[in-house]
């Protein structure tokens, strides 16, 4: 076997990291909005599929990638809102809803999908850091795409803006305690609602990053659940926005191990590595959810506490 | 009842005319309507094997008397069977194509049981005379002279001779075309190396891209695979400026500066065969298999990037083996570990079904099952 060249290796991780890394940060940062405020949101999935069809469908239309991100952005956002709206009902569980809305999502993204299979929409610009480079691989490596600055500022912005603005406090609040922010007067539903859609809003631009830019084509089976494990993500994140980002990069790294050691070849046991995000999941899940232990900074309305 | 009027009788009369004069057994198969039903696994627009049978339904579409209804995503699982079913008792389907591997066992040859006036062409599965029942059939294409074919271009077209190849799942229909890619390649230079990548499922175009940017950043510049849409890899070699060779459709119009050449079902020929068949009352043919030369697959036209030189050594090895003079696996062949696998003056044909069973990487492979 040929010497293995861990500098390749390390660059192709890095870079894996935030190519495939992005979408889990704008899923993990909305889901993360969503269950500040009390509620959980699996249809992120289904959204995420909508986000990807529907961004990819209107910058074909318009030849314009950044208004097929806005609409990609404003579909999850309409998703978002109606999961906000419909389990403000009395008895609606929202995860069971949110079941039904990855179900809602796929089956209306594929639906409407199907005219856009075949065309080819432009894509998201990039930035290119490597140019100083000679090496193209290191080019390649560092040409990130504009939507992961966006989506470390608006980390920063969400972890400053929980703790020190009146609306993150207010949405904290009835995350943690909804019979208390009713008696101050605030209205838990529509907060909650508010932040669902905010959060299906960024869960639909994660879905334009897939399909504009990175693998950058429409096709049905793009998403393979990458929605449902940035939920798990929230978890693993403590609903910490600035822990989603380092959570993100580690899974977006784990996505990519598995071709870039088969490529440098180490090629034995590849079925392990192709299965390691699911493994940290799991471990994760361990680790933090052990009978003895109990969730430490998860939100106190959330179902799955009550 | 109405009167017969003097226009609809010289139309009959012309129609009987018409038919009098043409051969007895052809106007009697065009004139037999059949209802035909097409399944597929995934989107049949997808760039890849999906869109390959597709294409091929299209045309079987416009024969005359032929109706054909189409079902899409449909998966390998029971609702296979209630798509056969509904295609049978709604729409009265006489024959059925479901074209995806894992329909055969148990779901077609279920409900080919239960519907023996039916006929069912599964394509890619191993159907045996005793076995599965009469109704039920298996056609399958030789691709791997395709990929062989791709290999001889893209061994002229490397200039870093390391090539690179995204595969799924290790099963023999993948390890053949793979080895037949990296065979070809080294018949034009034996110090040419392919790298492949398991992504471990049909469609994962995230891991698909991950895998081409790996290959890429390896120094591989030329990248095929074999996984459901080729899209993905294809629009990524092309962005960053690599050579790719095609399968299952041509994905031609994805890259048109590194597109070299790429290995195509051409499913029309089983497909018409089968029709044909139906129409005319013939019996029905449970077991075809073809290659370039019966029609079953073909070549993508060569991309502009590719030398006259590439062109002229591809061409000669693909009329011999239209003339079946060309075997891809003639011995010796050695396994990456070094391991004979093929013993010197062996000569596997195309239909030998050691090939059906493969389960090594030829030496060059870079890479473990």
């Amino acid at each position: 076997m040929a010497e293995i060249d861990y500098s390749v290796l390390l660059l192709a991780l890095l870079a894996g990291a935030i190519r495939v890394g992005t979408p889990f940060l704008f899923v993990s940062l909305g889901e993360c909005l969503t269950e500040k405020g009390g509620r959980i949101n699996l249809g992120l999935e289904g959204i995420l599929v909508v986000g990807a069809m529907s961004g990819y469908a209107v910058a074909y239309l318009t030849d314009s990638a950044w208004l097929g991100v806005l609409a990609a952005g404003c579909a999850g956002g309409a998703l978002g809102a109606f999961h906000g709206v419909i389990c403000s009902l009395p008895r609606v569980n929202d995860i069971a809803f949110g079941i039904a809305l990855i179900l809602l999502g796929t089956g209306l993204a594929f639906f409407f999908g199907k005219a856009f299979i075949q065309p080819q929409a432009p894509s998201l610009p990039s930035i290119e850091l490597g140019a100083w480079s000679d090496d193209a691989r290191v080019r390649s490596a560092l040409s990130v795409n504009v939507l992961f600055f966006i989506g470390v500022a608006l980390t920063l912005l969400m972890h400053w803006g929980l703790r020190a603005t009146r609306w993150g406090l207010v949405l904290r609040l009835v995350g943690d305690h909804a019979q208390s922010a009713r008696a101050l007067g605030y209205r838990p539903a529509l907060v909650r609602t508010l932040a669902t859609a905010g959060g299906g809003f960024l869960a639909g631009v994660g879905g334009a990053y897939l399909s504009l830019y990175y693998p950058g084509s429409w096709n049905e089976g793009l998403s393979s659940g990458q929605g449902l494990m940035a939920v798990a993500l929230v978890i693993f994140a403590r609903w910490q926005p600035l822990n989603c980002l380092w959570a993100a990069l580690l899974f977006g790294a784990s996505g990519a191990v598995g071709p870039a050691l088969q490529a440098v070849g180490i090629s034995s046991g590849y079925y392990l590595f192709a299965a390691m995000p699911y493994a940290l999941t799991l471990l994760v899940m361990y680790l933090s959810c052990r009978p003895n232990q109990t969730l430490s900074g998860a939100p106190g309305e959330l179902s799955l506490n009550r | 009842m109405p009167i017969l009027n003097r226009r609809s009788f010289i139309k009959a009369a012309g129609v009987l005319g018409a038919s009098a004069a043409l051969p007895v057994n052809l106007a009697r198969a065009a004139d037999k309507p059949v209802t035909v039903g097409f399944i597929y696994v995934g989107a049949k627009d997808d760039f890849g094997y999906n869109q390959a049978h597709a294409e091929a339904a299209a045309i079987i579409k416009g024969l005359p008397n032929v109706t054909v209804i189409e079902e899409e995503n449909v998966p390998e699982t029971v609702a296979v069977q209630r798509s056969m079913e509904a295609m049978i008792r709604q729409d009265g389907a006489q024959l059925i194509f479901p074209t995806s591997f894992g329909y055969f066992d148990p779901h077609v040859i279920k409900v080919a049981r239960k519907y023996p006036e039916v006929r069912f062409a599964h394509c890619g599965g191993l159907w045996q005379k005793g076995v599965h029942p009469d109704n039920a059939g298996s056609f399958f294409g030789y691709i791997d002279e395709g990929q062989y074919l791709n290999g001889v271009v893209a061994g002229h077209m490397s200039k870093s001779k390391k090539l690179g190849f995204v595969a799924a799942k290790p099963i023999p229909q993948v390890l053949r075309n793979l080895n037949a890619f990296t065979l070809g390649a080294r018949s034009v230079d034996p110090e040419i190396t392919t790298t492949v990548i398991f992504t471990g499922d049909w469609s994962l175009p995230v891991k698909e891209a991950e895998a081409a940017n790996s290959l890429i950043d390896q120094g591989c510049d030329v990248l095929t695979c074999h996984v459901d849409g080729p899209k993905v890899l294809v629009e990524t070699a092309e962005k960053r400026g690599v050579m790719t060779c095609g399968y299952h459709a041509s994905q031609a119009a994805l890259a048109p500066k590194g597109y070299l050449t790429g290995a195509e079902w051409n499913w029309e020929t089983p497909y018409r065969a089968h029709v044909m068949a139906l129409q005319s009352g013939a019996p029905m043919n449970n077991f075809m298999r073809g290659g370039l030369k019966e029609g079953f697959v073909k070549t993508s036209p060569y991309g502009p990037a590719v030398s006259d030189a590439a062109k002229a050594a591809a061409d000669a090895v693909k009329a011999s083996m239209l003339k079946c003079e060309f075997s891809i696996f003639t011995g010796p062949i050695r396994n990456n570990a070094g391991e004979v696998m093929v013993a010197e003056g062996t000569v596997l044909t195309q239909t030998d079904v050691v090939l059906e069973r493969m389960d090594y990487l030829v030496e060059g492979v870079r890479g473990q099952i």
